[in-house]
């Protein structure tokens, strides 16, 4: 089984260690993960802010990336639900494109997501001690359906206990560049969401999406909260690197 | 950056609407948010306010509630596709009924309308109850420089008006207000000793109301659905103010829009299991009260007008547009009860008539993109609007399809064009865009100093309230690049 890996541009910029906890759970869980050295954005950035050209060209590159993979899975529920969900009205007007972006639809899959629902995996290498919470970043909760296979997955992790917040589905405040134009609206949303994490004592809040890890930790960080951790799903997964 | 609270620009298409009252806050989206953000009260008051919770109860209750949604979906675009013929159908048996149909293709023709009946009729004070509608043509200012006293009779609404603001919500209108706000408002009011429980309070209004019920003239409401087979209004209340407000006065006037139509009193009753449970988690409102033209013969009460003012005013343009899901709202409220945005800065900095997601969309089709550009961005698109909207109008994507809009009217400020086309112009060309990222993620990390943390970037609109984690130091493909090598 071919797994393009799907690096997102964030991850490749700020946290590296994202994708290479992403690529040992796929590699341990016997995959042979491929990671297309050309990649770089999947456009989203672009079709939020309404750049339907730009978005499209990247579209398009990214299918001509991962077409020979036999799936493309991805650390990040909201690049997975870009493509997924998305893609198929951006390629609208060209056939073939869409025709190929329907293709790598049916086989992109958010992480965690691909470890439950496609392999099926029973065991995870991480060891974690200590409480945890996990937020439910919005695209992949309501674009992929992407809720209980985290929780499943972290299950599987010795000495790991989730303690789950009041509202773990409701909106970080990220929204892409919506953080950046309406920093201040999005710094009170993010408030919120950082004091649910703080009610439930957990010292680690743990999510699958990057944009909304730095919008989470950033505002921890902001109000004076020095050790709440905020972490990947796939860093607690898979542990330490060897 | 235009704002939707300076006079609209004409747009060929323009109503003429007047803008929202500079007493719900002034100046640019931003800076109506700020304020609201900083000001304490509304603060308060929105900490409180909570209808998601209930909503989630009442909807738990119905095991096939996703269906019902569907079907009301439906039921709405069936409406919408044939929306000519509904109206049409609608006109011919209300005014078989002794209705008389009156069309409004613009805000003005909605105060002009209302004045001329109430002119005919020697109106002279007015009771109303809830009408979105005609807070879209300020009614209630044209009626008072008319010289005709107008009270709205709906709590909230009269809350409101007493402090000359405008609704914050569609279904809560002073969401926005304390008990002690609403204590001083009717204390200064009805020259009454100041009350603090809410009980009290209402009780007073009540006593104060009802005599406006009584010696009123004219009634004005809006009408939550048009039934096109009966040509009846049909109106969704839990104060029985709008029931008192259609039959007690001589005259009734109902205002809503040209999308309220639907075919069948079968359509009514599968909205309304949605209509309620969506607004505030009840089952079904107190009160429901369906319009049926004016007083007959042998009848005990009601009106011996009856109007109905359908209104376009930007509506039409909508019909047959990438737009037009957006007509399918049933005015429930859930997109703002769940938004994020909305329930941190309140509905008044949205600077129009609805806030919220389903204002975000309306607003800008209403009064010209142009007018509102902020709106269709000032949005996370987290998609909980979406969900949870009783008849499925898929928010977000209609809030990115504006601001598509937007980029090809080149309406987006030039630095952000600029810097979009830059980027994904390296975007396309792995090899300089891994160079540009190979420097930013050093840079970045140096700025983060000891402590990993940036605290200020460029613009501040990301550090303005949070910091920025700093990134790690090198590039995933750089450290990929040199892992395969190693393994080699």
């Amino acid at each position: 089984m071919k797994v393009g890996l799907f690096v997102t541009c964030l991850v490749d910029l700020v946290r590296p260690r994202i994708g290479f906890s992403a690529l040992r759970l796929l590699e341990g869980a016997g995959c042979e993960v491929v990671v297309p050295g050309r990649q770089t954005c999947c456009g989203q950035p672009a079709h939020n802010s309404g750049d339907r050209a730009a978005a499209l060209a990247l579209a398009r590159k990214v299918v001509r990336e991962f077409d020979d993979c036999d799936y493309l899975v991805t650390p990040s529920g909201s690049c997975g639900g870009m493509i997924r969900t998305h893609y198929a009205d951006l390629a609208r007007d060209e056939p073939a494109l869409k025709a190929a972006v329907d293709r790598l639809a049916a086989r992109t899959y958010e992480l965690t997501d691909f470890l439950v629902n496609v392999l099926g995996v029973q065991s995870v290498p991480g060891r974690f001690e200590g409480t945890v919470t996990y937020h439910d970043s919005c695209s992949g909760l309501r674009e992929l359906g992407v809720k209980r296979q985290p929780r499943a997955l972290l299950g599987m992790v010795p000495g790991l206990e989730i303690r789950e917040m009041a509202t773990p589905e409701y909106c970080c405040g990220f929204g892409g560049t919506f953080a950046v134009k309406y920093g201040e609206i999005s710094g009170r949303i993010a408030e919120r969401k950082c004091e649910d994490i703080a009610t439930t004592g957990a010292g680690t809040v743990v999510l699958g999406d990057l944009g909304c890890m730095l919008n989470i930790e950033g505002r921890l960080r902001r109000r004076g909260d020095t050790t709440t951790r905020v972490l990947h799903v796939a860093e607690v997964l898979a542990g330490p690197d060897e | 950056m235009t704002t939707t609270t300076q006079p609209p620009r004409s747009t060929g298409h323009s109503t003429g609407v007047p803008a929202a009252p500079a007493r719900n806050g002034t100046g640019t989206f931003k800076q109506r948010a700020h304020d609201k953000l900083h000001d304490a009260k509304v603060q308060r008051a929105m900490r409180n306010f909570n209808l998601a919770g209930a909503r989630a109860r009442a909807v738990d209750e119905v095991p096939n509630f996703e269906d019902i949604r569907v079907t009301g979906a439906a039921i709405r675009d069936r409406a919408l596709a044939n929306l000519d013929v509904w109206l049409e159908r609608f006109e011919r048996e209300a005014t078989r009924r002794g209705t008389r149909v009156h069309w409004a293709e613009s805000h003005a023709d909605i105060n002009r309308i209302v004045v001329e009946i109430a002119r005919a009729a020697n109106v002279r004070k007015i009771i109303k109850s809830k009408s979105m509608v005609s807070e879209e043509s300020h009614l209630n200012d044209a009626l008072e420089a008319e010289g005709f006293q107008v009270v709205e009779t709906d709590l909230g609404e009269y809350i409101v008006q007493l402090a000359r603001e405008t609704p914050s919500h569609i279904i809560a209108p002073a969401i926005h207000k304390s008990r002690d706000d609403v204590a001083d408002l009717f204390q200064e009011h009805h020259r009454t000793p100041r009350k603090d429980s809410a009980a009290d309070l209402t009780m007073e209004a009540r006593k104060f109301l009802r005599e406006h019920f009584l010696s009123a003239d004219m009634g004005i409401s809006g009408s939550n659905f048009l039934i096109a087979e009966t040509g009846s209004t049909f109106i969704v209340t839990n104060e029985g103010n709008g029931r008192m407000t259609t039959t007690l006065p001589r005259v009734h006037v109902a205002i809503t829009g040209i999308e309220k139509v639907v075919p069948t009193l079968e359509d009514v009753s599968c909205l309304m299991r949605l209509l309620a449970r969506s607004a505030t988690g009840q089952t079904i409102s107190n009160y429901i009260s369906m319009n049926t033209g004016p007083k007959q013969a042998g009848d005990s009460d009601g009106p011996e007008e009856a109007h109905v003012i359908i209104v376009d005013a930007g509506r039409s343009r909508l019909l047959g547009s990438d737009m037009q899901e957006a007509l399918r709202c049933i005015r429930c409220g859930a997109c703002m009860n769940h938004c994020p945005v909305y329930q941190n800065i309140g509905g008044h900095a949205y600077g129009w008539v609805y806030p919220g997601p389903i204002g975000s969309v309306l607003t800008p089709n209403y009064i010209g993109l142009e007018n509102a550009l902020d709106l269709p961005n000032a949005a996370t698109l987290c998609n909980q609007c979406g969900v949870v909207c009783p008849v499925k109008i898929p928010l977000p994507e209609l809030m990115r399809r504006l601001r598509e809009k937007q980029v090809e009217r080149g309406l987006r400020p030039w630095q952000e064009r600029v810097g979009l086309k830059a980027w994904a112009w390296a975007a396309e060309r792995p090899a300089i865009y891994g160079w540009l990222t190979w420097v930013a993620a050093r840079i970045g990390r140096l700025a983060g100093g000891q402590r990993r943390l940036i605290h200020r970037l460029p613009g501040n609109g990301w550090t303005q309230e949070r910091d920025m984690p700093a990134p790690e130091g090198a590039t995933f493909r750089e450290l990929y690049a040199k892992r395969q090598a190693g393994r080699r």
